[in-house]
């Protein structure tokens, strides 16, 4: 079963030197019970397509086509109502910046507190269970910390307070926008292996934003690579991380740091910049900096699958 | 050769706790290192430990409560604000929150060119736009955006400019690659570690990233509850981590392979509150090599071999935790 499905998703901003085109036929599947992580540069249109699926976003942004079909209603025609119903009970989000969620003048307890006003528990059972959630999320002293403010915890610390309250709700579908970027190695691995419990637990799917490879590829089953507004490539972590078949997945996975053996000071980068979205090329998006471009290039490229589950929108990547 | 920065037993107190028992926890609880010019230092460490207290400390955006502070000679920790505002110059600070440290009605154009106002620096700001919305990879579409029509990632970048933006001799940075992908990231680290061989620049870097600190920095320093726990030399420590926690940490380090094998060293998830110190090695609670004479008697920061370590029972290379039950 599909949780959340896009289908040829577009959207643009309006902006004073014309509309930027942020996102172009953008589809992919979650499956119910999987964890689909999103990869790609920054600018390509992540949040954007999270905002899109919330309903949130910006005031000069505008979906200009395709469907969100989420357990199997559209989300493109939900009222603001029918969004707001949904949003929290059903899909939760954790967000880069963990200020966005947690309310700098209300106490992490009251906090907490308000997000369960749909639960039958009494107030003292609605603390335990907070306390509880905290704890899960390591935040010490559980208790004590629901009578401090957001400003007397560290960064990381106000990260995890935003995941635990994501959780809290049992939601149908997690998204995360990089959740785990502000955490140590052992708490972001803690997190990781906390967000499969929970998972697993209550049978959500996790839609996972993340810019680090290592993180995908430990805890994602499929992973979703965009470029630019557009889904270059999608598979399992395996398929994808072990045969990338679009030539921009393979030169993000040989920018990774983690990838250089040797001890090094100039990293590798990709040479060029991102497209101006106001102006998109008519071929293929990556085409500009893609050192294996030739003349079919200049035409559009459709999404080839070169083994089963695993396509990539690259001419190379005919099945041969 | 006198240092750029001296730190010496910096602490930083904060009143917290509920109202009625409002208390001082230490957020940093006696640190002190030296960076040399043109030297890179990385601060890694548990979230909460300490890191932007300290990096705020040094930069006169956060008053400490003891200790020192000396940047090129000069004692710079009980200045006032018009005295340190010609240091801002020469040592800036990225922030760790990328948009939010950002003023949302200013333009990038605003933002970028703001170091050149604050501090009455004559420039062509229109070509001084020009060239660090370049050194950043942004094109000058970007001048007149806001700070809330940017992704994270151009929000990062757009701090990395104002950061620069007057020459510094000493960048702190934290997390300054943190949201960005792994090709900007490079360009980043590129462009800051250029700025350090043509200029000298000197720089502190905090993240998370470990495959970063790895690269980049000459020498690090692992902290825990606010103090360091092991600094040395960033391949050695890599190499053989001597200090529990920097053994813990450093087998945590995700790997961008789904079917490596993870040794990982597991931790308990108790971290300590501030409020509640544990006695002796503030590290024992978590640790699994922890012994009796942990628990009661705190290790002083000592050197040990080619490093600084504060630990009764230093690791060897490649040891693993002993077979048992870990202590809680
Ligand atoms: N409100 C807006 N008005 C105009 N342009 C916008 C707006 N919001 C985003 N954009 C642009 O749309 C593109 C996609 O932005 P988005 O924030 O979705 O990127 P992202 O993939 O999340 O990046 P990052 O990894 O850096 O967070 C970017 O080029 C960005 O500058
Ligand atoms: N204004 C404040 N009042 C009370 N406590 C504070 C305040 N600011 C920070 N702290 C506490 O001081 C400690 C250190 O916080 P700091 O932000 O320096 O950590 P950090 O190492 O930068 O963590 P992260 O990696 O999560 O950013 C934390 O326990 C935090 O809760
Ligand atoms: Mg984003
Ligand atoms: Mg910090």
């Amino acid at each position: 079963m599909t949780v959340l499905a896009i289908r040829g998703l577009n959207v643009s901003f309006a902006t004073e030197g014309g509309d930027l085109h942020a996102l172009r036929d953008v589809a992919f599947d979650v499956p119910a019970r999987r964890i689909v992580g999103i990869v790609g540069e920054s600018g390509c249109g992540k949040s954007t397509l999270i905002n899109a699926i919330l309903g949130l976003l910006a005031d000069n942004g505008r979906i200009t086509g395709g469907q969100i079909v989420f357990e199997g209603q559209d989300l493109t025609r939900a009222d603001a109502a029918q969004m707001r119903a949904l949003r929290g009970p059903r899909i939760s989000t954790v967000f880069q910046d963990p200020m966005g969620a947690l309310n700098p003048v209300l106490s992490v307890g009251r906090q907490m507190r308000n997000i369960q006003y749909r639960s039958s528990l009494g107030r003292a059972a609605r603390d335990a269970r907070s306390a509880e959630m905290l704890q899960k999320v390591r935040i010490p002293d559980p208790e004590a910390a629901l009578s401090r403010y957001p400003h007397e915890f560290s960064g990381g610390m106000k990260q995890r307070i935003a995941i635990a309250m994501a959780l809290m709700m049992e939601p149908a579908l997690l998204i995360a926008d990089e959740p785990t970027t502000a955490l140590d190695a052992t708490l972001e691995v803690a997190t990781i292996e906390l967000l499969r419990d929970l998972q697993d637990q209550i049978g959500c799917s996790v839609l996972f934003i993340s810019h680090h490879l290592g993180v995908i590829a430990e805890l994602c089953d499929d992973v979703v690579v965009m470029y630019a507004g557009e889904v270059v490539e999608r598979g399992t972590v395996r398929q994808v991380f072990r045969t990338p078949r679009h030539p921009y997945t393979a030169r993000l996975l040989e920018c990774d740091p983690a990838r250089q053996s040797g001890r090094t000071r100039h990293l590798p980068v990709i040479p060029g910049d991102l497209p101006d979205l106001r102006n998109r090329p008519g071929g293929c998006i990556f085409a500009a900096r893609c050192d294996r471009r030739g003349e079919a290039c200049a035409a559009p490229q459709t999404e080839r699958e070169p083994a089963p589950g695993h396509r990539a929108r690259c001419i190379l990547a005919e099945a041969t | 050769m006198t240092p750029l920065l001296d730190v010496r037993d910096l602490q930083v107190a904060f009143r917290t706790g509920p109202m009625l028992a409002r208390r001082d926890v230490l957020g940093v609880a006696g640190v002190s290192f030296r960076l040399h010019p043109g030297e890179t230092f990385a601060l890694v460490g548990e979230s909460g430990s300490g890191k932007t207290t300290l990096a705020r400390a040094i930069n006169g955006l956060q008053p400490i409560s003891a200790g020192s502070v000396h940047f090129d000679g000069q004692r710079i920790d009980r200045l006032g604000r018009a005295a340190m505002k010609p240091l801002r110059k020469v040592m800036s600070m990225m922030f760790q929150d990328p948009v939010g440290s950002l003023s949302p009605r200013m333009t990038v154009r605003d933002l970028v060119t703001e170091p050149f106002r604050i501090h009455g620096v004559r420039a062509e700001l229109a070509a001084e736009t020009t060239r660090l919305l370049a050194l950043v990879g942004l094109n000058d579409s970007f001048a007149d955006r806001f700070a809330h029509q940017l992704s994270g990632g151009q929000a990062r970048r757009v701090g990395v400019a104002r950061a620069i933006a007057l020459n510094p001799r000493l960048v702190i940075a934290d997390e300054p690659t943190a949201g960005l992908d792994v090709s900007v990231q490079g360009e980043v680290l590129n462009l800051l570690n250029d700025l350090r061989e043509r200029l000298g620049l000197s720089m502190v870097i905090i993240t998370h990233n470990l495959h970063v600190v790895h690269h980049v920095a000459d020498r690090m320093a692992v902290m825990y509850l606010g103090r360091f726990v092991e600094t040395g030399q960033t391949d050695a420590v890599f190499r053989a981590p001597a200090h529990p926690y920097t053994a813990a940490l450093l087998s945590a380090n995700p790997e961008p392979d789904p079917d490596k094998a993870r040794e990982r060293i597991a931790l308990p998830a108790e971290v300590p509150s501030l409020l509640a110190r544990p006695a002796g090695c503030e590290f024992h609670t978590r640790c699994p090599w922890a012994q009796a004479r942990c628990r009661t008697e705190a290790p002083e920061m000592r050197p040990h071999g080619d490093r600084h370590l504060a630990c009764h029972f230093p690791l060897a290379p490649g040891a693993r935790p002993p077979e048992r039950d870990i202590p809680t």
